[in-house]
């Protein structure tokens, strides 16, 4: 054991038996636990080869799925930031009845099921839906296709943003703004100039998490899909098709990507954490 | 209520907490709007502005730094978002700017981030940024509130000076009666929403209008009395009634330390020493009147030789207040 | 020029009062309640409670006889029992896992610690499916667990255990992020207060630190458990998805969809959605209960 260097305050290590029997069990199982899954995401994908990996991306069906996945995110994830800047400034700036009852409705969809999460758009837009009838009579399409994907998607992300946000702005009050107005700040140039500064890296973290979650999503989209190849398939969904097909290689392939999404996500967040944490809402400060 | 500020006046908005003095400069700023009433500046109605218009420099009571701009960038913020055919140049602004930082004395900190100034610093940029865009008028919400007793005691005299210097009329609240006291030129009292009294610094000071007035701008005992004709009579001690006193049963109030000793069988109120302890140069002498535990204020060296712990003196206010009870 | 004003009665003692009840909009300074409020009110009602109200409506067109049906049939009881029951055991499996690590994570130093941590988020960060199939290889017979595990004739994928260690993966994070803050800000006076006093190592962590960290444990717990009862990415693969022994009930719902039974699927999602909400109010009681008891 090397002595504490950290600047955080740490408890005198007292015991350096019991501390690396604690250190050495937590290694255990977070290498076993956590990380062999990604190790073994790589190492099947290329099990036989690189050339065999490469291939397996480059087959049209595994590009329209990548194609797709970016598109679902770059309408859901946007969509949410909206929502979530608007969300937080509305809640962390004003003072109204039920902001409360806001709150909690805005995380609710944190504790829905994913597969409930795409369920409803089907009660709501499928065949046998509420609006089946009229979208057959008008020829439009939800369920299994793109609008369906991106409403479920955006569901399932739906608090992402607002979540990072709302704290932090909480925290922060409304005298900035309203020292800026007393400056002579129209209400937009106060927005751009001085609260969208003091949140976008809390922004960015939102967006981050949003689009990771969006990208990866499973459960929800894999129920409003309909697993059409080349049409209505996602990375995720194609990851699944594929394993199903005993397609070993192009299965670990498809997700290699996504885990290196992951991967990508995590050490961003992380970076983030570090050197910006007085800029994030109170629970990301490590 | 009714208050009116002077030109170029340094006007005080003093009371307890929750006495709407901020609320009352909250309302000058146009930051919150009344319930009903109106707000005049120069005959002009303040009320139908908005704040953006108002050009009243606000300086907040935790100074409401923009914490991701500079020193400069944040007294520049409120030249730079003029409209454009309204806005100085930048060479313009870059030269108010010094002038502000040479100003409140904070040359060379201008490319440093508000979280790297300590309390006095932050406060004066943010006198600075508030001063930049050549407020109408300045308020001032608690200025010294968040800052500790020594800094307070410099920065106030340098406020004052630095009032004196811009000329610009300007309004602070405050909690702290001395502080009020030592840098206005008048000081309006408040309590509960209302405005109790208004006046300079000693005439509020020495002729406080209600009990809440003199108990809230500094110690305060208190005694029953009768006022008859021009005489006040407090238990067997009779003197002459301060002028204007209400006629009949009186509440009567004195400053613990303007008070002068005599011998027991001398002219005062009947006290009955208990203790006696150096606080200081002050004496703080512990003792019972008419039955009443007061802590009374006396000063080392003047201190007659009678008053001690068991011994009986009596005590003479020298400016007693009365109010009706 | 003589600057003048005069000042309306100022009607309540705001600021620094204690705070009213709200009405219904406070008068605000600041430009933009309309439109933020709106665009948040008009979204959360499309996206959130428009679908939502579906699922709450649908179930009934069957009637309660056939949502009762439908949540009795052997296949529905057994996979809300599979997917509960399996959720608890792995969310209380994580509780002392969460803390080892949070406590290794917050009280020692030592090489690689901030990859530590960092990688705690992993299976919030990795795809579900992604997890789901590295996990089912992991753990099938022939992968490198699976085959040790099947020499003592344990099978760990496609069956119970597989569920539960999918849904182990997911939930640590979780507790361990519940539990680290809370861990962080531990007064360390009261520690040093009980050593002190006498007590030892041991008593000092139990009757001192873990009562402090129960709330935020229980948290974490509720909230691993959550997220394990709708999880369905990470466990398909790994469940092998026998009816009656290893189907989960988010499964379920896909399969009454493809036969478009869309009724009995909303009774599932609908039931799932009580029984979490019920646990969850019962553990926040407990919660509110232990924090409350730690406050005094």
């Amino acid at each position: 054991m090397t002595a504490a260097t950290s600047s955080e305050p740490m408890v005198r290590v007292r015991l350096p038996g019991v501390a690396l029997v604690m250190v050495a069990v937590s290694v255990l199982v977070m290498a076993g636990l956590i990380l062999l899954p990604l190790y073994v995401v790589f190492h099947e994908a290329l099990l036989k080869g690189l050339p065999q990996y490469l291939e397996a991306l480059k087959e049209p069906d595994a590009i329209s799925a990548i194609r797709l996945t970016l598109l679902v995110a770059a309408i859901a994830v946007p969509l949410n930031a909206v929502f979530g800047v608007a969300a937080a400034w509305a809640i962390s700036k004003f003072e109204f009845r039920g902001k409360s009852v806001l709150l909690t409705l805005i995380d609710l969809p944190f504790s829905i099921s994913p597969v409930v999460s795409g369920l409803v758009w089907v009660l709501l837009f499928g065949a046998q839906g509420l609006f089946g009838q009229w979208l057959l009579d008008h020829d439009l399409k939800v369920i299994f296709a793109v609008p369906g994907l991106v409403l479920a998607t955006i569901l399932v992300t739906f608090p992402f943003v607002a979540r990072e946000l709302i704290p932090l702005m909480q925290q922060q009050g409304a005298d900035e703004e309203a020292a800026a107005l007393t400056l002579g700040a129209s209400g937009f140039t106060t927005f751009r100039r001085v609260t969208l500064p003091n949140i976008r890296w809390a922004l960015l973290y939102g967006v981050l998490l949003c689009n990771a979650r969006a990208m990866g999503e499973f459960g929800a989209v894999s129920v409003v899909s309909g697993h059409i190849r080349g049409l209505t398939n996602t990375l995720p969904l194609h990851v699944e098709v594929l394993y199903n097909d005993y397609d070993s290689v192009g299965a670990f392939a498809a997700a290699s990507l996504l885990a290196g999404l992951g991967i990508v996500t995590l050490v961003l967040k992380t970076v983030l954490e570090w050197r910006h944490s007085g800029e994030l809402s109170a629970g990301r400060k490590h | 209520m009714s208050l009116q500020a002077r030109d170029k006046e340094f006007l005080a908005l003093l009371g307890p907490s929750g006495s709407g003095k901020t609320t009352l400069l909250r309302v000058l700023a146009g930051l919150e709007e009344p319930d009903s009433g109106e707000v005049r500046f120069d005959g002009e109605d303040f009320l139908a502005l908005p704040v953006r218009k108002r050009k009243v420099g606000m300086v907040f009571q935790h100074y409401a730094l923009f914490r991701h701009m500079t020193v400069a960038q944040n007294i520049a913020f409120g030249l730079t978002v003029r409209p454009a055919r309204e806005r100085p140049g930048k060479a313009e602004i870059k030269r108010r700017v010094t002038e502000l930082l040479d100003l409140v004395q904070l040359q060379g900190l201008e490319k440093r981030f508000p979280s790297q100034l300590s309390g006095g610093q932050r406060q004066r940029v943010a006198l600075a940024r508030a001063l930049a865009i050549e407020p109408r008028m300045l308020l001032l919400d608690e200025p010294f509130g968040a800052l500790d007793a020594q800094v307070r005691r410099e920065l106030r005299r340098w406020l004052r000076e630095l009032h004196d210097r811009a000329g610009v009329t300007t309004v602070f609240v405050t909690h702290d009666q001395e502080e009020a006291l030592d840098l206005a030129d008048r000081v309006a009292i408040l309590k509960d929403g209302e405005l109790v009294q208004l006046g300079a610094p000693n005439a509020v000071y020495e002729h406080p209008a209600t009990p809440f007035v003199f108990d809230f701008l500094g110690q305060a005992c208190q005694l029953p009395g009768i006022v008859q004709g021009r005489t006040l009579t407090v238990a067997d001690w009779g003197t002459a009634a301060p002028e204007g006193a209400p006629q009949g049963a009186v509440q009567v109030f004195f400053r613990p330390d303007e008070i002068a000793f005599a011998p027991a069988d001398g002219a005062g109120l009947a006290a009955e020493v208990l203790a006696v302890a150096q606080r200081g140069p002050d004496v703080r002498i512990d003792c019972r009147i008419e039955g009443v535990l007061m802590e009374l204020i006396g000063h080392g060296p003047t201190l007659p030789a009678g008053v001690a712990p068991g011994l009986s003196v009596r005590v003479k206010p020298l400016r007693p207040q009365v109010y009706a009870t | 020029m003589t600057d003048r004003f005069s000042v309306p009665p100022v009607p309540r003692p705001v600021t620094d009062a204690w705070p009213r009840r709200p009405r219904l909009v406070e008068h605000s300074i600041l430009p933009g309640l309309k439109l933020s409020l709106g665009i948040t009110l008009v979204y959360l009602t499309l996206i959130v409670l428009l679908p939502l109200a579906a699922l709450a409506v649908r179930p009934w067109e069957i009637g309660l006889d056939g949502v009762v049906r439908t949540l009795s049939d052997p296949r529905v009881a057994s996979a809300l029992r599979v997917s509960f029951g399996i959720s608890l055991l792995a969310a209380l499996t994580n509780a002392p896992l969460g803390l080892l690590i949070a406590w290794t994570l917050t009280r020692y130093e030592f090489p690689g610690r901030r990859i530590l941590d960092a990688l705690v988020d992993l299976p919030f960060a990795l795809p579900t499916a992604v997890a789901g199939i590295a996990l089912t290889a992991i753990y099938s017979p022939t992968g490198p667990v699976g085959a040790f595990a099947a020499q003592f004739g344990i099978k760990t994928a496609y069956s119970p255990i597989g569920i539960f260690i999918a849904l182990v993966f997911i939930g640590l994070p979780f507790v361990v992020r519940s539990v680290q803050p809370v861990m962080q800000d531990l007064d360390k006076d009261v520690e040093e207060a009980a050593q002190t006093l006498g007590a030892t190592d041991i008593q000092r962590v139990t009757r001192v630190v873990l009562p402090a960290l129960a709330p935020a444990l229980l948290s974490g717990v509720s909230l691993a458990f959550a997220r394990a009862v709708g999880e369905y990415g990470s466990v398909i693969f790994i469940a092998g998805n026998m009816p009656l022994k290893t189907e989960i009930a988010p499964l379920l719902i896909v399969i009454k969809l493809e036969q478009y039974d869309y009724a009995g699927a909303a009774a599932i999602g609908l039931a799932m959605l009580a029984i979490s909400f019920g646990a969850l109010v019962a553990m926040n009681a407990v919660q509110i209960y232990l924090s409350r008891r730690g406050r005094a």
